[in-house]
């Protein structure tokens, strides 16, 4: 599996600047020069310079640092996103595979009505009745692409169904729950991880938006979108303000998407990309 | 296509846009608070307050408040906005021009470049073509719109001033309206000035909204057409002496079609969405932009009519992409 990892080009890619992102986060508070909420009043909006690296915002705080600090708030909601549409989206794709017929014909029609909505229309109509906030943006995004994983577990699940050794569990006398979490969850895993790395990307890229909307991170946190909707009020004297934000969400969602291109062609050979 | 094919897909379709309604409706009904003052704002006075509670039967069960709510949006009747007092309908009509005119143009732009760039990475797999679209596609994919649309305000309207960086028209031009569409209308009045202003007004945002319909359409037609470039009636094409190009476009492009409009169903979802990104980085007068105002504005009558009308365009698109699909691929509507 590693070997394979190694084998393809564009999961080692994406491999690399995921592990850059992650150390970014967890060494954040050392590597950033800057309080990340600490307003200098004296440095407004100063250019990308050798004490400020990324400039500085209309408050004076260095816009380096910030970006430095919005890593761990990034991978966080992308993560809890993931966790928050992975599990339920999982649970209801497995029951409606398994058990098919009513079951599968309520859960499915169910999910075919929150596909209807543009996912980001979604997430915003969602955060605006809980209140915008990133804990409200996180459980908003996450909601959003329950349907998706359910459909993707679902379309395992029948698959999987009709395999002989899943059928001789069942007339061997095997219970319901056993059958579908022990035999047939495993095998379901490669297209939820497949989906839920890609996820990953998807979530910030949407965590990011509601931000910019104002309707996720509050200020002063040094959440991405945010940061972006600031640096657009001044994107005619200091453009760099929203400028690295931007780079930095670049970034982390092409080393998401690059890692799950390549997880997808090791994991899932009948996907293959040419 | 055969009739009991359309007539499944049309109950379904209905199911759905009730669904929609139910969730819309108990969404609304989540918010803590008084559902009347919630849509008539915090200045109501006590005398509309009363009259709408009672048009909304807010004192009686929940599925008679539903049923007398579906009855209401049915006949057109979304409420009045609490910002100008002017039915919301009204004012969503007059926005939707502006965004159909913005994503018929980026759609344009996406299926345009996306799928020459996808035929031409595929037919040169490996080469430098190739390998440049196809990076250009994943940067396409990853980006983040409202920051590529900030940084193309920043180069081409604020750095070489080259482009105009907000609205429709420039404020001193106007032209008769007719349908709501710039484009057309000036065309209609023979007002090429004002044409030719619309498009500078038009690039940006369409450039912006484009990006991501583009970068997929362009990865899904390489793969579709990699795999169709295989098959043995391809070669057969070939060896009968046919020109490359009429292998390419007659044999190749039209059967690896399937896939791509499958793809462009699920775009009009995302552009949908992406134009409510874009329309507020543009100020482009549209119902995307309406829709943030409103939030903003905490106008629900107005948030929810929009998305109830996001939800039914995008549900009467995936099901004309369900038709074409079905007249494309006569295997589809007969295991059905």
């Amino acid at each position: 599996m590693f070997h394979d990892l190694m084998d393809n080009r564009s999961a080692t890619a994406g491999l690399i600047i995921i592990i850059l992102i992650v150390i970014t986060a967890i060494i954040g508070p050392w590597l950033a020069p800057f309080s990340p909420i600490e307003p200098i009043p004296l440095d407004r909006l100063q250019g990308p310079g050798l004490i400020h690296y990324f400039g500085t915002d209309s408050l004076g705080r260095d816009v380096f640092s910030r970006v430095i600090y919005g890593t761990r708030i990034s991978l966080m909601i992308g993560l809890i996103s993931v966790v928050i549409s992975l599990v339920p989206g999982t649970l209801l794709g497995l029951l409606s595979g398994y058990f098919g017929k009513r079951v599968d014909s309520f859960i499915m029609r169910t999910m075919d009505v929150l596909l209807a909505f543009p996912a980001i229309l979604l997430a915003i109509f969602i955060t605006a009745i809980l209140e915008p906030s990133l804990t409200n943006t996180m459980i908003a995004v996450g909601i959003v692409y329950i349907p998706h994983y359910a459909r993707i577990v679902r379309s395992s699940v029948l698959f999987l169904k009709e395999q002989l050794y899943i059928q001789s569990v069942s007339h061997l006398g095997g219970s319901h729950l056993r059958t579908i979490f022990i035999h047939i969850l495993p095998n379901a895993m490669p297209p939820i991880i497949v989906y839920a790395t890609l996820g990953m990307g998807t979530a910030v890229l949407q965590a990011a938006a509601l931000g910019f909307l104002g309707l996720g991170a509050q200020p002063p946190q040094p959440e991405w979108g945010a940061m972006l909707s600031e640096g657009r009020q001044y994107i005619q004297i200091a453009p760099h303000v929203g400028a690295f934000p931007g780079l930095a969400i670049l970034f982390l969602v092409l080393g998401f998407n690059l890692f799950g291109d390549g997880l997808r062609d090791i994991l899932d050979p009948s996907l293959r990309s040419q | 296509m055969t009739p009991g094919y359309l007539f499944n897909r049309l109950v379904q379709l209905v199911l759905i846009l009730l669904g929609v309604s139910i969730i819309v409706f108990l969404m609304l009904r989540m918010v803590p608070g008084d559902s009347a003052q919630l849509l008539l704002g915090e200045f109501a006075s006590p005398q509309e307050l009363a009259s709408l509670r009672a048009k909304l039967g807010l004192d009686k069960p929940l599925v008679v408040q539903y049923w007398i709510y579906l009855r209401n949006i049915l006949s057109g009747d979304f409420g009045n906005s609490i910002r100008t007092g002017a039915p919301v309908i009204g004012e969503i009509m007059e926005r939707f021009s502006a965004t159909l005119e913005l994503s018929i143009m980026a759609m344009g732009i996406a299926i345009f470049i996306g799928m020459i760039a996808g035929v031409i990475s595929a037919v040169y797999q490996q080469s430098i073509f190739d390998y440049a679209s196809m990076l250009v596609a994943l940067f396409g994919v990853s980006v983040p719109i409202f920051w590529l649309g900030l940084m193309l305000i920043y180069f081409f309207s604020v750095r070489w001033q080259v482009l105009p960086m907000m609205g429709r028209l420039d404020m001193m031009m106007d032209v008769p309206r007719v349908t709501g569409m710039i484009f057309i209308d000036s065309l209609i009045s023979l007002d090429f000035e004002a044409f030719w202003n619309a498009a500078q007004h038009m690039l940006l945002p369409a450039i912006t909204l484009s990006t991501i319909p583009m970068a997929i359409l362009a990865r899904i037609t390489r793969s579709s057409m990699l795999e169709v470039l295989r098959k043995d009636y391809i070669r057969t094409a070939k060896a009968k002496g046919m020109s490359e190009m009429v292998v390419i476009l007659r044999h190749a492009l039209r059967n690896a079609f399937l896939p791509i409009v499958t793809v462009m169903g699920i775009n009009f979802g995302i552009l949908l969405g992406g134009a409510v990104l874009t329309e507020t980085i543009f100020s482009w007068p549209g119902l995307g932009r309406y829709v943030v105002d409103s939030l903003m504005a905490r106008d629900y009558s107005a948030v929810q009519a929009c998305i109830l009308i996001f939800a039914v365009l995008m549900t009467g698109i995936n099901f004309m992409v369900d038709m074409i699909y079905a007249i494309l691929d006569p295997r589809i509507r007969i295991n059905e």
